[in-house]
């Protein structure tokens, strides 16, 4: 595609919204923030949209839907994290604190759209419906991703960084040339921008015009190194008009916000206006997993600053307030949620049934002859060591 | 197999190309680059999911023309130029392969296909065992590699031992222009990612192969397969010569010559490094009694490496001599004039031929 055809197709979305192709391709001014810490939905003008930048809000049965993936998100990060402490599963990277984003990435697609996770995602992954200990596989030692990729439209977990945002634009690719209309939501986190992989991922997007959207979980942390020292862009979401894409900010800890921010980029990707890059500002309120230490780098009074903010009393607050979080269906959803959680507890505390011999088996199609010597070998030994 | 609306040109028949490619055939000497092309376009035709693409593959046909007239005939949607990024070129193949493509891919040169690598090693190799088959890769990566061509830095590596290294990857390298056609036929239609070095001094290398005939016994599963079968291209009796790719040729001079001075060699080109022939190898040696392997890349820690320990541990006592090597110099490849004291050459072969403990 030759650089005009970019640029028509840059002036014909922004012919859309009445505004400049600059003025579409980079993010409103202020980042985009529908309620406020206590649940208060904020006055219009103070919910950083501007004309062109205008997002519907969710229907009341989609933020109770949301809100519950919400709260068994939360749960199953702590449950996650006691199985951790009580020796049940090798590591745990939990995402409490970012839940909000998880949920909205997840909730945003459509069936046939595909997910690509990091390893932080896990509630993305289980909010796309894959089955909690499938989820879990990786996390508890086992050498697979524990579910079938394609029964979910979910890739594996990734856990080389920004890698997967280019198998997400091959899926966007092969989609686009079959005529299928597939939307891709790409994750990875602010460290991760600093990788080659995502300038690619970008580029290629943006070149080909593919329905992919990148989306950004700012957690201020790449473990312990802080995100003034990943970029020196005004925002993350300013660097999508260098590939000539729309980028956005969205508060991160604002579910409502992120599923307005969400579903209106999944509507653009899906109406042929090319890939968007959304940047959520969020916390990561515990240590990158319970191997890292976070008192090394960062003040608790930092982390109580965010526990202020958390996704799910800001959203409980306001579902509160406007009279859709009764007492039944708080109690569903905490059951619900509980149900996830004792599925956890009770898969983790059995031990995993792993044959080593299965180790050779998905290699290649086919063993090779030195495989199926070592599997031979290693099958001998078993014996002897059953004997 | 999915299923893709076409993108052949309607202009061109499939009948008028053949039909093209027959009388062609028929008159003249096919070159390695012709019968890789060759390949490629008839890849593209019998299987809609295949789809071609790299830098500068599209309108120009490559640097070294191999994809010439693919973007013509079948369409800028099978075959098409990406931005220039080869870890975006390998990633996004990946993403396609997930989702129902068999992309091949061109790395322009050995040493450019290095950026890639991360997406190569962690995750072509490994997403069919990390799904548990559930996402296998059907991708080919080409790689035009090794010397022979006076290439400047960075267009001369022989990287093969990175890849063959890496589980989860087969390795093929043919030698002969019928080979370049049919292992990369196998390459494209193999379920398993494969790595597909073209020796880049062969490109040019003519025999006379009637391809429509090669494209026909393929298709009809008539052909022999290549993937794992090593190839007896000289038969002999005193030593093995064991080699592979742009190595073939030379020891296939060495071998001429030393007949003329009474010493008969046995060639063995192994074509696929993964997986690896073990059989057709040892049985060479244990008639032989001696070996030698030969290859352009450096020689530490290398396939030769490899393949000398794999003849001690099944021809030890088959052996009159210890196997020896003939590789490239552990030094980066030098400068276009200086290529010569590096490659392995006739005389250097020889001169390791005599080596072997003739006395004994």
């Amino acid at each position: 595609m030759s650089t005009d055809a970019h640029a028509d197709r840059m002036t014909e979305v922004s012919d859309k919204f009445g505004i400049t192709p600059e003025d579409y391709m980079l993010p409103a001014r202020h980042m985009i923030n529908l309620l406020d810490p206590d649940g208060t939905l904020r006055p219009q003008d103070k919910q950083g949209t501007e004309p062109g930048h205008e997002y519907p809000l969710p229907s009341p049965a989609r933020l109770m839907e949301a809100y519950s993936a919400l709260v068994t998100g939360r749960r199953v990060n702590d449950q996650n994290s006691a199985l951790v402490r009580q020796g049940r599963m090798a590591v745990y990277p939990s995402s409490h604190g970012q839940e909000a984003c998880q949920v909205a990435a997840a909730l945003c697609l459509e069936e046939g759209d595909w997910l690509f996770p990091t390893y932080r995602d896990t509630v993305a992954v289980l909010t796309k419906g894959v089955a909690p200990m499938e989820v879990m596989t990786s996390f508890r030692g086992e050498w697979h991703c524990g579910y079938d990729p394609k029964a979910y439209n979910c890739a594996p977990m990734a856990t080389p960084l920004t890698t997967q945002l280019l198998h997400a634009v091959g899926v966007a690719h092969a989609a686009k040339l079959r005529g299928e209309n597939t939307v891709v939501v790409a994750m990875c986190g602010d460290g991760a921008t600093s990788e080659g992989d995502f300038h690619e991922a970008l580029n290629f997007a943006a070149v080909f015009n593919l329905p992919v959207i990148f989306f950004v979980q700012n957690n201020k942390y790449a473990i312990s190194v802080p995100f003034s020292q990943q970029s020196a862009a005004p925002s993350l979401a300013h660097k999508a008009v260098g590939y000539g894409m729309a980028g956005e900010r969205v508060d991160g800890n604002d579910l409502m916000a992120l599923m307005s921010v969400m579903t209106r980029a999944v509507r653009l990707a899906r109406e042929g206006n090319g890939p968007l890059l959304v940047e959520a500002h969020t916390y990561r309120m515990q240590a990158h997993t319970n191997a890292d230490d976070d008192k090394r780098y960062r003040e608790d009074s930092e982390v109580a600053e965010w526990k202020a903010k958390d996704p799910v009393i800001r959203i409980q607050s306001y579902l509160d307030d406007a009279g859709l979080l009764t007492e039944q269906a708080a109690a569903d959803i905490s059951q619900k949620a509980e149900a996830v959680a004792k599925t956890l507890r009770d898969g983790m505390n059995q031990d995993a049934d792993t044959d080593p011999l299965e180790l050779f088996e998905h290699v290649y199609s086919s063993k090779t002859p030195q495989m199926a010597e070592q599997q031979a070998l290693l099958a001998d030994e078993l014996a002897r060591e059953e004997a | 197999m999915t299923t893709t609306t076409s993108r052949v040109n309607p202009n061109v028949s499939d009948a008028t190309a053949r039909a093209a490619a027959k009388a062609a055939n028929e008159n003249q000497p096919v070159t390695f680059g012709k019968a890789l092309n060759t390949a490629l376009a008839d890849a593209l035709t019998a299987e809609q999911s295949v789809v071609i693409f790299g830098e500068d593959v599209g309108t120009l046909g490559g640097v070294f023309r191999i994809t010439d007239g693919l973007t013509a005939r079948f369409g800028s949607e099978r075959c098409f130029d990406t931005p220039l990024a080869e870890s975006g070129i390998v990633g996004m193949a990946i993403g396609m392969a997930m989702n129902g493509m068999r992309p091949v891919i061109e790395m322009q040169f050995d040493a450019f296909a290095y950026p890639a690598f991360e997406q190569i090693a962690s995750h072509v190799a490994k997403m069919r065992n990390r799904t548990q088959g559930r996402l296998p890769l059907p991708m080919v990566i080409r790689i035009p590699y090794a010397g022979g061509v006076g290439g400047v830095e960075h267009h001369c590596d022989s990287s093969e031992a990175y890849y063959a290294h890496t589980p989860g990857l087969k390795v093929f390298t043919p030698a002969t222009v019928a080979d370049a056609y049919l292992m990369l036929r196998e390459a494209i239609d193999s379920e398993d990612p494969v790595v597909f070095f073209e020796p880049k001094k062969l490109y040019w290398s003519k025999e006379q192969v009637n391809l429509e005939e090669l494209a026909q016994q393929y298709e009809s599963g008539k052909a022999a397969r290549t993937e794992g079968k090593a190839r007896i291209a000289r038969a002999g009796s005193d030593a093995t010569l064991i080699t592979y790719g742009p190595s073939v040729s030379t020891c296939m001079q060495a071998a001429k010559v030393a007949a003329e001075e009474g010493i008969s060699l046995e060639v063995i080109d192994i074509r696929t490094i993964v997986p690896f022939d073990d059989e057709s190898m040892a049985a060479s040696v244990r008639k032989t009694g001696r070996a030698i392997v030969v290859a352009e890349a450096q020689g530490f820690a290398s396939v030769a490496s490899e393949i000398v320990a794999r003849v001690q541990e099944r021809c030890f006592h088959s052996l009159a001599a210890p196997v020896l090597r003939v590789t490239g110099f552990d030094i980066p490849f030098p400068a276009p004039t200086l290529e010569k004291y590096n490659l392995p050459s006739v005389e250097r072969i020889l001169d390791t031929v005599d080596q072997l403990q003739w006395e004994a």
